[in-house]
């Protein structure tokens, strides 16, 4: 038998992780479950030779393909967009780019500005401080004075501009179009333990290096020393309640696939936009026949991911190649509603490097730039560290059929039903996709691309998990409240990325922390009459 | 000497297949002074390489035995490369599993790394060096004021 805890975290990866450090301070005994490992950067691509390889194997972004034994599988068949996770401590900073943008204030009143979604319950004045306090807990680089975001504190010099930047920054400008360096995970300085980017790229498979900020690194090691409690390898199967309509814990299977029970007073669940409403809709019960906190029906509906556009251009001197972060620059000049573009909302340009040999073929083989052949060679050395790549980030508005549901079939390891994701990418996103890669082949033509290559959506590219629980003050329209907790049972907290309204045209690991952060602010300010 | 081994799951006529599409894919150049996919040391590294998605190989090695009318690797060098030609131009998914099988063995040998500048290591620990930029080039975006919309 488990001793009770005050506080249950369900993950333990960018939310769990914020949430985890800033509870620390209320002394309550706090224990976050985790289903995965503890990443081990000893074992990272890049420490060996073969580190293209791996990338798309066991530190492949699709738990489908990589079946780690923290991994459940997930049905998306019926989505065009296949995900991208990972399930360890860390979670998906483990895995992302560390791109770091907030969202702008106009994200929260899409409704009012645009005529589209629902506004947010809360406003970026709200979450300003929060956002802070997460930049300098995972150590953020850029430069202050983007003429895109309101004023915000820069704390380390950004990611190096290198050749590829300057080559598409000098294009930007040509045609007077917004660029900024990217706000980036990434230390350019040795920083709370973690030693400096030294341009090993591929940031998106583990960072050897230890400099990009995933939480394993960042949170972790903070919330542990101040007395949190986490539990690897212990995979939730479902949230018990009690006769008072209040959680009463969790039965979870441990490392020797043991079922265990554990009791506590608050459940946070921080699974992310997909492990989230999978947890909620297998956990049913006479009050919850559809699954709990679910009296809406909107767990698991309105599922956005972000569709990405992908453009690369192709120069006849060499960029950076696969040296440097991939974080490079943004641009913004899309972003803010043009009617005129025939859509609202928008989307952020990315430019991205580190495409290493393997890469490089078989981007090249993939669009049939590089023969088969005699000519192979000739063809090959004309794309090697000749590529640059833009993505666009196309805000995803959320819709009902978007949804995530329980698989009648597929189980995991424990034989928990699976996750199965119905997704469809709407005209609307289509437009904003074309305009996009239209754009983005002016910049690399104004840049001196001799070639451009374009594929939307990217099919791989199911990295934001959002929309599936999301935050509201009408009960009926949402499933938590503004502050996180579930307008159903009034221990039940939930601070991923499900809570997400709208999706934004920004990775979102910024604001899921932010938002963490915030709701467990919102616990402690309320501590004595947190469940009325 | 090849290394077609006969405790490997794929039998020898898959290997002896799957190593003439090897080398007709990347082939060895003299010019850049390079080896082909088919050499001796890459293709020991397909063909360990391949192992736990032997199922996906198989299938591509019936594909093209099937566009080779039932023999791709005994075919005579024009059936082979018809065979090859078509099969790359078919759309299929096994294409890109092929592609990915080959281009990561290839890629990572040293005297191909050599060929192209590259030391042939690891990223980890020595990393690379990339140029800072000139961050002047901003001075334009700075000019321009806040463009960001302000809430009701």
């Amino acid at each position: 038998m488990n001793d009770p805890v005050d506080v249950l975290i369900i993950g333990a990866g960018a939310s769990g992780a914020a949430a985890a450090w800033s509870l620390a301070d209320t002394r309550m005994r706090i224990l976050c479950l985790e289903q995965g490992e503890w990443p081990d950067p000893a074992q990272y691509p890049t420490n060996g030779r073969d580190w293209e390889a791996r990338a798309m194997e066991e530190y492949s972004w699709n738990p489908n393909r990589r079946q780690n034994i923290g991994d459940y599988p997930i049905n998306e068949d019926a989505s065009p967009i296949k995900i991208a996770n990972y399930n360890g401590v860390g979670g998906g900073t483990v895995l992302y780019a560390g791109h770091f943008p907030r969202f702008h204030p106009a994200d929260f009143h899409v409704r009012t500005l645009d005529g589209v979604a629902e506004d947010w319950p809360i406003d970026y004045a709200t979450l300003e401080p929060w956002y802070a306090t997460n930049d300098r807990m995972m150590g953020i680089s850029g430069l202050a004075g983007d003429p895109a975001y309101p004023p915000k504190t820069a704390m380390m010099k950004p990611v190096p501009l290198g050749k590829t930047g300057t080559r598409l920054a000098k294009a930007f400008n040509e045609l007077g179009w917004h660029w900024w360096p990217s706000d980036s995970a990434v230390a350019t300085e040795d920083y709370d333990g973690r030693a400096r980017c030294i341009n090993l790229g591929h940031c998106l498979h583990g960072c050897a290096q230890g400099a990009k900020a995933s939480t394993d690194i960042t949170y972790w090691p903070h919330a542990i020393r101040a007395g949190v409690e986490l539990r690897t390898r212990c995979r939730v199967r479902e949230i018990v309640m009690n006769e008072s309509g209040m959680a009463a814990g969790v039965v979870y299977y441990d490392r020797e696939g043991k079922e265990q029970f554990q009791a506590t007073e608050v459940v946070i669940l921080a699974s992310n936009g997909v492990g989230t409403p999978r947890l909620l809709l297998n956990s049913t019960s006479s009050r919850f026949p559809d699954g709990l906190a679910n009296s809406s029906g909107l767990v698991g509906r309105n599922l956005m991911f972000h569709p990405y556009s992908s453009i690369v251009g192709v120069f006849d001197d060499p960029v950076d190649g696969y040296r440097g972060p991939s974080n490079t620059m943004w641009s913004q000049e899309f972003y803010e509603t043009d009617r005129r573009r025939g859509y609202v909302r928008g989307y952020t340009f990315e430019v991205s490097r580190g495409r290493g040999p393997v890469v490089t073929a078989l981007t090249g083989m993939g669009h049939g730039r590089i023969p088969w052949g005699a000519d192979h060679h000739r063809a090959y050395r004309e794309h090697f560290n000749r590529l640059a790549g833009m993505v666009g980030i196309c805000e995803d508005l959320p819709e009902l059929h978007n949804r995530v549901t329980l698989d009648p079939i597929l189980k995991d390891a424990h034989g928990i039903p699976a996750p199965r994701l119905n997704y469809v990418i709407s005209d609307h996103s289509r437009l904003m996709l074309e305009h996009s890669i239209a754009r983005a082949t002016e910049i690399f033509k104004a840049a001196g691309a001799r070639d451009v290559l374009a594929e939307a959506p990217i099919t791989a590219g199911g990295w934001h998990l959002m929309g599936t629980a999301r935050m509201g003050k009408d009960p009926q329209t949402s499933v938590v409240n503004e502050w996180g907790r579930s307008h159903d049972v009034k221990n039940l907290f939930i601070i991923d990325g499900s809570v997400f309204v709208t999706s934004a045209g920004v990775n979102p690991t910024s604001t899921i922390q932010a938002i963490a952060l915030y709701v467990a602010d919102s616990i402690k300010r309320r501590l004595a009459n947190l469940f009325d | 000497m090849t290394t077609i081994t006969s405790d490997h799951p794929l039998t020898r006529e898959q290997q002896r297949a799957l190593k003439i599409l090897s080398g007709l894919m990347i082939p060895a150049s003299p010019e850049y002074q390079v080896p082909g996919a088919d050499d001796e040391l890459i293709f020991s590294d397909i063909l360990r390489t391949v192992i736990p998605q032997q199922q996906l190989a198989r299938l591509a090695i019936d594909q093209l035995n099937k566009l080779a009318n039932g023999d791709f690797a005994g075919g005579t060098s024009t059936a082979v490369q018809q065979a090859t030609q078509r099969f790359r131009e078919s759309g299929s998914p096994l294409v890109g599993f092929v592609h990915a099988l080959v281009a990561q063995c290839y890629y990572r040998d040293d005297r191909v790394m050599k060929s192209l500048d590259m030391e042939p290591r690891a990223p980890f620990p020595q990393g690379f060096d990339v140029d800072e930029g000139d961050w002047s080039l901003l001075d334009p975006v700075r000019a321009r004021g806040p463009m960001y919309r302000s809430p009701p």
